[in-house]
C-alpha cells in the first residue's frame, strides 16, 4: 500500500501497487476526458521543491495537483533560496515538510530523494535525483505501456540510444524486469548500460545487449528511445555516425511491426524525425500526457483520497 | 619450523593476534585500524610467512588491543580470510574467522562523488551486502550504486 509513503525509487512500489496506480490514473484520465472535476484533493497542499530546473516534470506535477483540487506552493528559483545560503537540503525539507502535505522535487545528486524521505514529516515524490532514480517517469512509462497493450507481460522491449546516462531507461528497465517481458538492450559500446543497473536485475536472463537496430525493428513491440547528447562524445564526427545508425526516420519505422509503439522521455532532438510524428505509432506525446494522470493517481494513493 | 619461530617472536600476554592476512596486507590491517608508530601500542608484524597448508600470509600481534565490531568489519573488508584470536595471559581464549558485515554504516566514503552523502548533509554512509556468484558487492542505500570489496579497500586504505 502506498498510503503515507514516500516514492523515491521505483523499487519502493510492489508490483500489486504498480497496478492500483495504473487504474486510477485511468479512472482520472475518463474522469477528466468528460469533463468532471475532481476534488478529492481538496484543502492539500503540494510543494515542489526543484534544485535543478525542469519545467516537463514540474509543470506535471503541479498540474497533478491543480487537477486534484489541491494547492501547489514552490520555490521559483532554488538559486535564490536556503540552498545557496550554505542550508543544508536536510533543513530545508524539515521546513517544507512542516508547511505541505506533500513534496515533489528534483535535486541534482543522485540520493538527494532518500535523504529528504528521511528528515520529512511528509511522503518526498522523487522528481529525479541526478543521474539516479525517476519513478514517477517510470510509472509513466509503465502505464503507457499497459495502457496499449493491457499487460506488462508477454512484450518485446527494445531500449535504444544513450543507455549510460540516460536515467530513465535505468529505472524503467529495472521495472520491467519485474515482469514477463524480453528486453533488447540497444546503444553505441561507449553508451551502454551500467553494472550497477544490470546488477540489479531479477531476472538478467531476459536481457541482452546489441548495437545494431535493425535485427530488432521486426520483432518489438515497444520501442523505447533516449536523447543521445552530443556533449557525451570528445569528437563530433563519433557523434554524427551514432545518432546516424540510432534515429528512428519513416524508412525505420515502415519496418516496424503495425502494432508497436514509439515512446520517448523527451525532450528528442535528432532521435525521433518529426515525420514520424503523424504515424499512429508515435506514442511519446500521449506518454507525456499521461504523466499527469499517472501523478494524480499517485499522490492520490499516498494521501488516502477516496 | 616456521610456526615455532613465529611463536619465539611473538608470544604475547594480552591483546591480539590476527592470523591468516592475505599476504601483503598487514600494513593495510595496521591502517583501517589506525594503527601508526605514535598510537603506543606494541606490535609485531610478520609478512610473507608460509602457512601450514603451503600458501604465503602476514600476521599482526597487537598486545593490549582490544577490537571493535567497527574494526572487525574494516578488517574483513580489507583481508576477508583472516581470523582473530583474543589472547589473555598468554593463553588463546578466542578464536573466529571475520566475515563480511551485511550492513555497512558510517565506515566507508560512497565513491560516487555525487552521492548526497558526500555532501554536507547529517547522514552516514549505509551500505548494504550484495552478493552474486562470488563476488561480493556494496550497495549505498542513498544513490543506490554498487562497490566491489577492491574499491572498498581502495577507500578506507590512505
Ligand atoms: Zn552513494
Amino acid at each position: 500500500m502506498l498510503t503515507k509513503k514516500s516514492v523515491v525509487s521505483i523499487g519502493d512500489i510492489s508490483n500489486d501497487d504498480i497496478f492500483r496506480v495504473f487504474e486510477r490514473a485511468s479512472s482520472f484520465k475518463q474522469k477528466l476526458s468528460k469533463g468532471e472535476k475532481i476534488k478529492t484533493m481538496d484543502g492539500k497542499i503540494m510543494a515542489t521543491l526543484f534544485f535543478e530546473p525542469s519545467t516537463r516534470t514540474r509543470l506535471s506535477f503541479e498540474s497533478a495537483m491543480h487537477r486534484l483540487g489541491g494547492g501547489v506552493i514552490s520555490v521559483s528559483e532554488p538559486k535564490s533560496s536556503s540552498a545557496s545560503k550554505g542550508e543544508t537540503l536536510a533543513d530545508t525539507i524539515r521546513m517544507a515538510s512542516s508547511y505541505s502535505d506533500i513534496i515533489a522535487m528534483r535535486h541534482p545528486m543522485e540520493g538527494a530523494a532518500r535523504l529528504a524521505s528521511e528528515f520529512s514529516s511528509v511522503p518526498v515524490l522523487n522528481g529525479g535525483d541526478g543521474s539516479g532514480q525517476h519513478p514517477t517517469q517510470t510509472l509513466l512509462d509503465l502505464f503507457t505501456i499497459w495502457e496499449k497493450f493491457k499487460s506488462l507481460d508477454d512484450l518485446n522491449i527494445s531500449m535504444v540510444g544513450d543507455l549510460k546516462y540516460g536515467r530513465t531507461v535505468h529505472s524503467l528497465l529495472r521495472a520491467l524486469n519485474r515482469f514477463d517481458t524480453t528486453i533488447t538492450l540497444i546503444s553505441p559500446e561507449s553508451l551502454e548500460m551500467p553494472d550497477h543497473i544490470l546488477s540489479t536485475l531479477d531476472h538478467p536472463e531476459k536481457v541482452t545487449k546489441g548495437t545494431d537496430i535493425n535485427p530488432i525493428l521486426e520483432k518489438t513491440d515497444v520501442f523505447y528511445v533516449t536523447r543521445i547528447q552530443k556533449e557525451r562524445f570528445v569528437d563530433l564526427n563519433d557523434y554524427a555516425k551514432v545518432i546516424g545508425s540510432y534515429s528512428f526516420d519513416p524508412e525505420t519505422v515502415s519496418k516496424m511491426k503495425k502494432n508497436a509503439i514509439i515512446m520517448h522521455p523527451l525532450p528528442r532532438v535528432d532521435e525521433i524525425s518529426p515525420d514520424v510524428d503523424r504515424d499512429p505509432r508515435a506514442f511519446y506525446f500521449k506518454q507525456a500526457e499521461n504523466g499527469v494522470y499517472v501523478r494524480m493517481a499517485l499522490i492520490d494513493m499516498i494521501l488516502g483520497g477516496a | 619450523m616456521t610456526e615455532e619461530k613465529t611463536l619465539k617472536i611473538s608470544k604475547i600476554e594480552d591483546g591480539i593476534v590476527i592470523d591468516h592476512i592475505k599476504a601483503g596486507s598487514a600494513m593495510e590491517v595496521l591502517s583501517v585500524l589506525k594503527i601508526t608508530s605514535r598510537s603506543g601500542f606494541t606490535v609485531s608484524m610478520l609478512m610473507n610467512v608460509r602457512s601450514s597448508n603451503g600458501s604465503l600470509k602476514d600476521i599482526v600481534k597487537i598486545e593490549k588491543k582490544i577490537l571493535k565490531k567497527k574494526e572487525l568489519d574494516l578488517i574483513s573488508m580489507v583481508s576477508p580470510d583472516a581470523t582473530i584470536n583474543i589472547v589473555e595471559k598468554f593463553a588463546i581464549t578466542e578464536k573466529f574467522r571475520v566475515s563480511l558485515p551485511e550492513n555497512v554504516e558510517d565506515l566507508i566514503k560512497c565513491q560516487n562523488q555525487n552521492c548526497i552523502t558526500n555532501a554536507k548533509e547529517p547522514v552516514k554512509s549505509v551500505f548494504k551486502r550484495e552478493k552474486t556468484g562470488s563476488r561480493n558487492n556494496y550497495r549505498c542505500q542513498y544513490c543506490e550504486r554498487t562497490m566491489s570489496l577492491e574499491e572498498i579497500r581502495n577507500s578506507i586504505i590512505k
